[in-house]
């Protein structure tokens, strides 16, 4: 476990590429040495980023548990409303309808997978979060225009202050930062 | 044009499928004359599964001109075979006009009607002639619509006309909203009036949702054989297999969706005029079929469909779009047999006749896949995927 970091620190240090061939290059040549947690930047969604980065998300299986969940509430709400609580023969139909249960048990599995998404994908990115230290380089503008970023930061286990910058310069970036924790 | 083991492969399929297809017919032909009831029933359920994937294709080539995307263009071929056996199926549904109404629908007899109020009412539409007008139509709105987009994508491909693109596209609009409404009406005639007292409006949609169904499962299957050769497994992506995965489920969940609808509002109503159709699919021993559907056309494709690898590997993905294929026929099966209250039989005709009928649509469908290239030149180049389009 490293320390807690103290600002002034460093928090990384970030590539500037200009296109996806170069960051996705970079991403590779950086993973063949041994570093498995960066972070890109990019300004439009590119898949083979994404899986280049292999990054692995908890979100599936928590919207799955949300919507199992949602499920499970919807229909024991109305079992327990038409069942148990206060039954009462409509029509002389048995007590637990299950069919006419089915709609509000799908609605409530969909609202609480959506929610759980929604919710759960700003959790695990840390989010709401309105500084992050690589908007103090002031190249980082363009990751929203024409740029593309890569971040190895310093929780990345083969984090090394010397080596990471050496190996970032050898992959012949168009600007190349240190960040700093703030 | 040098023969490839692929060509001679499709050669062979083509010719085994039709010798299947013309002995499974002389078979059935034999049952014609022995149970006629019972060949008009197999038959019709044949007959409307295959119906499926034909018209399917041309559902869903007219979507994919109103929304594009890539799965679409991976696929277009297959489906433009597809639904170049609109005149097949035509041919198909002859006999059934000829002889078959008889046997099939109770509302052709006079008798019947005579002692049956509701059936009177019925008869300006339930009626010999205007059920024959009303096929003819069907067909010839499906045959036109095919026949349009064929012959004005040949004329993009070969001279890279964006005039062409554009008439199909306005062609599409229209032609989606004439196939759900003719497709409608023609399970409204073909199904639903096999038991002429009972109603449903969305019974219609029920077969529209299933031949898009159908048709995606078939396009799966067929592009993960092609896939493992070249020079397909160029141009077939995990992405595009993604794409159709995600189409599937969101099919599969919308047959699920009509489906429990339709079941929901009879059940709840519970009315004596509409309860009996369900009470005959579900009793007399139906009700494992039922159960069936439930699990296999439902249940077990969407959980597994869940799941984004299972999309993205093709050979997953085609052992659930097999799977699915081989439920709609359990669906429609289970729709038209039980009809009248029949209880649970399947006679050797009821898997006699899709296999006949399968063995003439595939034989046609690769007819129809050989000789022009498989994939659009133009697509090719625009995706910059291929050199050239290959041709088998």
């Amino acid at each position: 476990m490293k320390r807690r970091p103290k600002s002034g620190d460093s928090f990384g240090f970030l590539a500037e590429f200009a296109g996806t061939e170069e960051l996705l290059e970079a991403i590779h040549a950086c993973k063949a040495a041994g570093h498995t947690r960066m972070e890109a930047y990019t300004p439009m969604p590119v898949h083979e980023v994404w899986d280049a980065l292999g990054h692995k998300s908890h979100l599936p299986k928590l919207v799955l548990g949300g919507g199992i969940t949602g499920g499970i509430l919807g229909f024991g709400m109305q079992y327990f409303a038409s069942v148990i609580h206060y039954p009462i023969n409509v029509g002389g139909r048995p007590l637990n309808s299950w069919p006419s249960f089915i709609i509000i048990t799908f609605e409530m599995t969909i609202l609480f997978a959506a929610l759980t998404a929604v919710f759960g994908m700003l959790l695990l990115n840390g989010l709401p979060r309105p500084h992050h230290p690589v908007f103090d380089v002031e190249e980082f503008e363009e990751a929203s225009q024409s740029r593309f970023f890569l971040l190895v930061p310093w929780y990345d286990p083969s984090f090394d202050h010397d080596k990471v910058p050496a190996l970032l310069e050898s992959l012949s970036p168009l600007s190349l930062n240190e960040v700093h924790h703030p | 044009m040098n023969p490839t083991p692929l060509s001679e492969n499709l050669g062979r399929i083509q010719r085994t499928a039709l010798m299947v297809g013309v002995v499974g017919s002389l078979a059935l032909l034999i049952g014609a004359f022995t149970s006629a009831d019972q060949f008009f029933s197999s038959y019709m359920t044949a007959f409307l599964f295959w119906l499926g994937p034909t018209l399917g294709s041309l559902a869903i080539v007219m979507l994919h001109n109103m929304t594009g995307g890539a799965w679409g263009f991976a696929i277009r071929r297959l489906l433009e075979a597809g639904m170049r056996n609109v005149p097949l199926m035509g041919l198909l549904f002859v006999p059934i006009l000829l002889f078959g109404i008889g046997h099939l629908y109770e509302w052709s007899h006079a008798d019947v009607v005579a002692a049956d109020a509701i059936l009177q009412h019925k008869a300006a539409y339930l009626n010999r002639p205007f059920f024959t007008i009303r096929a003819v139509a069907y067909f010839a709105a499906w045959a036109f619509l095919a026949f349009a987009m064929v012959r004005l994508q040949a004329r993009y491909d070969r001279h890279l006309e964006i005039g062409a693109l554009r008439q199909m596209k306005s062609i599409s609009g229209l032609g989606l909203v004439i196939y759900v409404l003719t497709m409608s009406f023609a399970a409204f005639d073909w199904g639903m009036s096999m038991e002429p007292h009972w109603f449903s409006t969305i019974y219609g949609l029920i077969f529209v949702v299933g031949q898009g169904l159908a048709t995606l499962c078939l396009a799966v299957v067929v592009a993960s054989r092609l896939a493992r050769h070249e020079p397909f497994s160029r141009w077939f992506e995990p992405r595009h297999f993604h794409d159709l995965g995600n189409l599937v489920m969101a099919f599969v969940m919308l047959w699920a969706y009509m489906s429990f609808s339709q079941f929901l509002i009879i059940w709840s109503g519970n009315l004596p005029e509409e309860a009996p159709w369900y009470l005959h699919r579900i009793g007399h021993g139906w009700q494992a079929l039922a159960l069936l559907l439930v699990a296999f056309h439902f249940a077990v494709p969407f959980l597994v469909l869940l799941n984004r690898p299972a999309k993205r590997k093709m050979g997953v993905l085609a052992v659930i779009c097999a799977g699915i294929f081989v439920m709609r026929y359990a669906e429609l099966f289970w729709l038209i047999a039980p009809a009248g209250g029949a209880p649970f039989h399947i006679s050797w005709m009821d898997v006699v006749a899709p296999i006949a009928l399968g063995g003439l649509w595939i034989s046609f469908f690769i007819r129809g896949l050989r000789g022009r290239p498989l994939v659009s030149l133009q697509d090719a180049k625009l995706l910059g995927k291929l050199e050239e389009a290959p041709i088998l």
